[in-house]
């Protein structure tokens, strides 16, 4: 994706990773700022489907050619999903950052968490 | 998200407050460069994507800006004997218009730098540093200068330099020199898109090609002339990848004052008799371990520092990559002297994950040159 989006309808971590909330379910990934300034992503090394995830703490590593970087959980709960396809197409992320480009889907633990985290007006002026 | 590794950074740790800009500066930001500070400097890192100039690199023409490369000029009566005193090669070997890979080491054979000299007429040389180590070898230069009459002079600041690498390289300097291109390791003073440059039959990247040294001020149209003739700009990124997969050292990853150049297989420049400063360490030494090598068998993507399990005990990564044309990950790593030969099964620890990969041979990608093992 060339252009920068931001969906106003996710929720965001000032570590420019997403959150769509969905009940008490929610599908991680990262932003468009964050995919752009990684470069192209070559590497996705998921977790494990029921580890439990932390808000603020890294669940996942992305690799570009010539960085790796760690992503973090915007909130806490037990991924039940993760997205296999990146496994082949790490460039998905860079592609389709809020779509195909997912990582995990988690079952929160601590819904009330939402609360911390920032809209879209508030991440754009992060930027 | 936070960069844990950052690959490049092995080099930035003597980045000055302000990076300085390169004569070329303006035409990266135009091009859209993601610009980042590389050894005192602002340097593209990428253009339109690391992978892309890679590839194009290995398939078209690409160019560098290496302008942040630093030179030392070396003139006088006694500038080959003080020259040959201070590099590792034969620099009487060395004939007017070549080019001589060496290191420069210490007393203990800890590797300063690793530096192209070319003879240039008149009994001057023109040596080109890495960007980081300019002031360190310039002093080491100037220090041992006092028993020779030899005049040695910072050139940096009358220099740019572009690197015009890949397969249609030659093809598309030849539209714009006027004259004959310099064979591989040779020189020539050229006029190219009308200006006086020095034109080298070198590179970094295992690729054909030649690279420009030129006055400052006619950096920009030099560099606008070739892209019209279909050469695209190269980042630093591609430059890291392309050396990696042609297996060329990168000081400050893969060789540094605590290696010697044996163990970095570099021994092939290392002429013993010559009586070079190291020399006599270096005729003792045997080295526990060796620099080789490598790609991951599996998946994973190796860094520099990643530790290494090899049969006969621990190693340690200095260079690592996605290689854009295996599509593996691949690096360079010191490992006991054992387990040197290629084929070798060895692990990388990959911030906690074992990744396993095997010894290979020189280079891992491209064209193997059995006359020069090794040169750049």
């Amino acid at each position: 994706m060339a252009e920068a989006s931001y969906p106003d309808d996710l929720k965001y971590h000032a570590e420019h990773d997403w959150a769509r909330i969905e009940g008490d379910q929610a599908t991680f990934g990262i932003t468009w700022y964050a995919q752009d300034a990684l470069g192209e992503v070559v590497f996705f090394d998921p977790p494990e489907v029921g580890t439990r995830v932390s808000k603020d703490q890294a669940y996942a590593e992305v690799e570009s050619v010539k960085a790796v970087s760690d992503v973090f959980s915007p909130l806490s709960g037990e991924i039940v999903e993760v997205n296999e396809a990146l496994a082949d197409s790490p460039e998905k992320i860079n592609d389709d950052p809020y779509g195909e480009g997912w990582m995990v889907k988690v079952r929160l633990t601590d819904p009330s968490e939402v609360d911390s985290l920032l809209d879209v007006k508030a991440y754009r002026e992060l930027l | 998200m936070t960069d844990a590794v950052g690959s490049l950074s092995g080099r930035l740790g003597q980045a000055a407050d302000t990076p300085r800009r390169t004569p070329l500066y303006d035409r990266h930001q135009r091009a859209g460069a993601k610009l980042i500070p590389f050894a005192g400097w602002d340097m593209p890192v990428q253009y339109e994507g690391i992978r892309a100039e890679h590839v194009q690199v290995r398939t078209g023409a690409g160019m560098f800006d290496v302008s942040h490369m630093g030179e030392i000029e070396t003139s006088g009566p006694d500038a080959e004997r003080f020259l040959q005193r201070l590099l590792s090669n034969d620099v009487t070997k060395l004939p007017e218009h070549g080019a001589q890979y060496s290191v420069l080491c210490r007393q203990d054979g800890g590797v300063l730098d690793d530096l192209f000299t070319y003879r240039r007429p008149q009994g001057r040389f023109l040596t080109v540093t890495n960007a980081a180590n300019h002031e360190k070898d310039l002093a080491w230069f100037r220090e041992h200068a006092e028993d020779f009459d030899v005049e040695v002079a910072d050139a940096h600041a009358g220099w740019a330099m572009i690197a015009v690498q890949g397969p249609h390289a030659r093809a598309a300097l030849a539209g714009l020199a006027e004259g004959e291109l310099p064979a591989r390791m040779r020189t020539a003073e050229l006029s190219v898109a009308g200006a006086d440059a020095l034109v080298c039959g070198t590179g970094y990247t295992g690729e054909d090609g030649c690279e420009l040294l030129l006055a400052p001020d006619a950096a920009p149209a030099v560099w606008d002339a070739l892209l019209g003739e279909g050469v695209r700009p190269a980042g630093l990124g591609a430059r890291y990848t392309l050396r990696l997969e042609a297996c060329f050292h990168l000081y400050g990853n893969d060789l540094s004052e605590d290696r010697n150049p044996i163990e970095a297989g570099l021994g092939w420049c290392c002429k013993l008799d010559t009586g070079f400063i190291g020399a006599e360490a270096l005729a003792a030494a045997a080295p526990e371990q060796m620099l080789v090598p490598f790609a991951f068998t599996g998946p994973g993507i190796p860094r520099q520092d990643n530790p290494v399990i090899a049969p006969h005990g621990h190693g340690v990564v200095t260079s690592g990559s996605l290689s854009p044309c295996l599509e593996t990950g691949i690096g360079m790593a010191y490992v006991p002297a054992a387990d040197a030969a290629p084929g070798t099964s060895i692990e990388v620890d990959v911030r906690g994950k074992m990744r396993p990969a095997e010894v290979r041979e020189k280079p891992l990608v491209g064209h193997r040159r059995p006359a020069r093992p090794g040169a750049q």
